[in-house]
Parts: C-alpha cells; sequence; structure tokens
C-alpha cells in the first residue's frame, strides 16, 4: 500500500517535470536556430499600429474584483461538497439537512448579490 | 501500468514510469498537431472550402511546418514588458494542462497515478492556467492583453464553479473520487453519467467550453476585437506554448468528460472484442469533434450575457442537481 502510494505520487512528480522540461528544453533549443537582431521598433509594444502612449498597468474596473471574492466563497463550498459527497452513503439522512442548511446560507447570498445588481455586467 | 504500481519502487520501475510519461507526451504533442490540421480541415469543409492541402498529402503535413516556421521565428519582447514574468507565463499555463492527464485512465490497464482524490486532483491543477494567462497578460504591458486576460480571468473563475459543482452529483452516485472508480460504477449500473446525470452533463459541457476559450465563450481570445487577447505580444515558441496549452486541455477535457460521463473504455453495444481503448479513442474524438463544429456554428456571445448565464443559470441549476440527487439517493437507499 505504502508502495502504491509513493508510485504514484512519482508519477505526478515525473509529470511535473516534463511539464517543465518541454518549455525549457524547447526555448532554448530554439534559441540556436532562431535570429536575434532586436530593434527599436521592433520591441515597440503593438496598438494597433498607433505610437503607444502611456503604460497599461493601470487602475481596472473593480467588478473584477468583486467576482473575484465571489468565486474564493463558492470555491472553497466546493471543498466543503466533497468530502460530503464521498462519505454521503454513511452519513444518511442528517447530514443531508446539515448540507442543505449549509447551501441554503450560501444561496441567501447568491440572491443577495443578485438583488444589489453585482451579478450585471455593464 | 497497473502490475508496476503495486510493486515497491525500483529504479527499473522508475525508468518505466518515466518512459511511459514519456511516451504519452509524445501521443499529446502528436494529438495536437492533428487536432489543429482536422479543425482547419473541418471548419473549411463547413464552410464550403478545401482547407490546408499545400504541404504535404491532402495537407497532412500543415501543422508540422507550422511548427517549425514557429521554432525557426525570433523571439521578440517589448521593451516595456517585464521581462522575467513575459518568460515564466507560457511555463505557467503549460505546465498544469500536462500535469493534470497525471490522473487519467484509459482503459484499466493503461492508467498512470491512481491516485484516491484524481478528480480532484484534476479540477485543483486545471485552474492553475489561469494564472499563465494573467501573468502573460500582464506582464506583456499592452492595452489588448491585459483587456484580454482580465477577461479570461473573469470567464474562467466564473465557470470553474458550475463545472465542479456539476460533478458534485456524479460523486454522490460512486462514492468515490477515483476516476477509474467513476467509470467501474457506470459499468456495473448499465448506464453511462451522461444519462443518469443529465442535467450535470448539460452544465458540464457549458462549462468546459467556457474554460476551455472555445466558441461560443472565445472572449479572451474574440481576434475580431482583442486582435487575440492574452497573448497579443507574443511570437515564435513562447506563442507555441500558448496554443499548445489550449490544444492540450482540449485533450485533457475530452478525456475527462469520456471518463466521468461516457463511460471511459466502456464498450457500446455489447461490441467487446474491440479494445477499451479504441472506444476511449473515438468516444474522446466524438466530444473533441463536437467543440470543433461549435466552432463553426455558434457566433460569439457578450461578456454580459456570459457572466449572467454563469451565475444566475449554471449554479442555481448545478445545486439544485446535487439536491434533487442527494434526495433520489436518500429515498431510494
Amino acid at each position: 500500500m505504502a508502495a502504491l502510494y509513493a508510485n504514484n505520487y512519482l508519477i505526478v512528480a515525473i509529470f511535473l517535470f516534463l511539464g517543465i522540461l518541454l518549455p525549457v528544453g524547447a526555448l532554448t533549443f530554439g534559441r540556436l536556430l532562431r535570429p536575434h537582431n532586436p530593434t527599436t521598433v521592433k520591441r515597440e509594444t503593438y496598438e494597433s499600429g498607433l505610437e503607444p502612449f502611456g503604460s497599461s498597468w493601470v487602475q481596472f474596473n473593480v467588478k473584477y474584483y468583486i467576482f473575484a471574492i465571489m468565486f474564493v466563497i463558492f470555491d472553497v463550498e466546493t471543498i466543503f461538497l466533497y468530502p460530503w459527497a464521498v462519505a454521503y452513503d454513511q452519513l444518511g439522512l442528517f447530514a443531508l439537512v446539515e448540507m442543505l442548511i449549509f447551501i441554503a446560507l450560501l444561496v441567501i447570498g447568491l440572491i443577495y448579490a443578485w438583488k444589489k445588481k453585482v451579478l450585471e455586467w455593464n | 501500468m497497473g502490475q508496476y504500481l503495486e510493486q515497491p519502487l525500483s529504479w527499473t520501475n522508475g525508468l518505466i514510469f518515466a518512459g511511459a510519461a514519456v511516451a504519452l507526451l509524445g501521443i499529446v504533442l502528436f494529438f495536437v498537431m492533428y487536432a489543429i490540421f482536422f479543425q482547419r480541415k473541418i471548419l473549411g469543409w463547413m464552410q464550403l472550402r478545401i482547407g490546408p492541402n499545400r504541404v504535404g498529402p491532402w495537407g497532412l503535413f500543415q501543422t508540422v511546418a507550422d511548427v517549425f516556421k514557429l521554432l525557426l521565428k525570433e523571439d521578440i519582447i517589448p521593451k516595456k514588458a517585464d521581462k522575467a514574468l513575459f518568460i515564466i507565463a507560457p511555463v505557467l499555463a503549460f505546465v498544469p494542462s500536462f500535469l493534470v492527464l497525471a490522473v487519467m485512465p484509459f482503459t484499466e490497464n493503461w492508467h498512470f497515478a491512481d491516485i484516491g482524490g484524481g478528480l480532484l486532483f484534476y479540477l485543483a491543477i486545471s485552474s492553475l492556467t489561469v494564472i499563465g494567462v494573467i501573468t502573460g497578460g500582464w506582464a506583456s504591458n499592452n492595452k489588448y492583453g491585459l483587456i484580454g486576460a482580465m477577461r479570461g480571468a473573469a470567464q474562467m473563475i466564473s465557470y470553474e464553479i458550475p463545472l465542479v459543482l456539476s460533478v458534485v452529483g456524479i460523486i454522490l452516485m460512486t462514492g468515490s473520487l477515483n476516476l477509474i472508480d467513476i467509470v467501474e460504477k457506470q459499468q456495473s449500473m448499465g448506464v453511462w453519467f451522461a444519462f443518469a446525470q443529465l442535467p450535470a452533463f448539460i452544465i458540464f459541457i457549458i462549462a468546459q467550453l467556457a474554460e476551455l476559450g472555445r466558441s461560443p465563450f472565445d472572449l479572451l481570445e474574440a481576434e475580431s476585437e482583442l486582435i487575440s487577447g492574452y497573448h497579443v505580444e507574443y511570437s515564435g515558441f513562447r506563442f507555441a506554448f500558448f496554443m499548445l496549452t489550449e490544444y492540450v486541455y482540449i485533450f485533457a477535457m475530452a478525456s475527462l468528460t469520456t471518463v466521468l460521463f461516457l463511460g471511459g473504455w466502456s464498450p457500446m453495444f455489447g461490441l467487446d472484442f474491440i479494445p477499451g481503448i479504441i472506444w476511449f479513442a473515438l468516444k474522446m474524438g466524438a466530444i473533441v469533434f463536437f467543440i470543433f463544429w461549435l466552432h463553426a456554428t455558434m457566433p460569439r456571445i457578450r461578456i454580459d450575457q456570459l457572466m449572467k448565464l454563469g451565475w444566475k443559470v449554471l449554479i442555481p441549476l448545478a445545486l439544485l442537481n446535487i439536491f434533487i440527487t442527494a434526495i433520489v439517493k436518500t429515498a431510494f437507499m
């Protein structure tokens, strides 16, 4: 059993290593083949053929931030749902009611966001 | 692979694992090359064009030529870009796309890691790609790139929730997160989860298209308005890695859909003599074709429609599906 466990995570580690090796290897190898001749004009930022003005590292619409927060809440919720779903056979009716209450609280949050027009995008 | 997993670790076994992983990487790269070729061919046929037909017989070597062309292209890093992040971003995007395949069972014998939380592993790792997308878009210091990256991030995180919620119904019915157990449960029930969990299947397909950024949800690329979104400043092989990530994800997502909803390697119509791997490839191919088909059929939807569909339709439906499944299961137990 311990061997099975170690072997499985060894495979995951091999995949991780290969996933890093391929881009690093290909880009290093490509350096031997590709030309390297940077000029000022070539290294200009693309902006539909116009001269770019200013930086694009600007403040962004707060909408994105609110969606990110909502994402965190619901993603954490699913982390709770997964073990519940796996162990559901052993837990029975009580766990079902408890989970109903848990989800109901989150649905109230979703309805609140809905009413506050947070989910609108314009 | 199954029997080697049970043995204690030795150098020989380690090399076998590494060799098999390299073989899978080769298969995936081959798949990506020909998926791009067939996508162009199929789109061509659907629009009454011929599609690529110049390089090699029937244009079969078109993508091979494209890969070599990209390899020989100059690598331009814009002056204003954040150089370190610009270089890291394609790697950050690509690594999770290949890492998720470590837990994918292709048949009962042809699989890699057989970990208990396989499905959770897949979903957790696959959500890391959004970091690569945002890093690439931000590091380019390009307005189109940044808008594309922010849109992409908003879209990917919004649709990840219905995606992960829709599979809870399957976990409830199986009682396990292991992908092999999920396929075996479908075999013992005698019905695919695509039918037993029809609402989950529909939600999953829609959410996966949005996660992949394919039509009708290709807002993060939106060629006609954002040029190509987060990778607009990338050229040469760095661009190729973003492209590769997209198609490796199509491979991974189509495999996951096959395993979760279409019974994995189990044969159809009692045709047991055809090996499981062929059934797997056929089912997976059908899903890949479906994704390309939609590309030719559907127009791109607007971002407000996208957000509305995700948050106001798919998430409530997915939650409802979980409870109907749980209640039905309790009632009939």
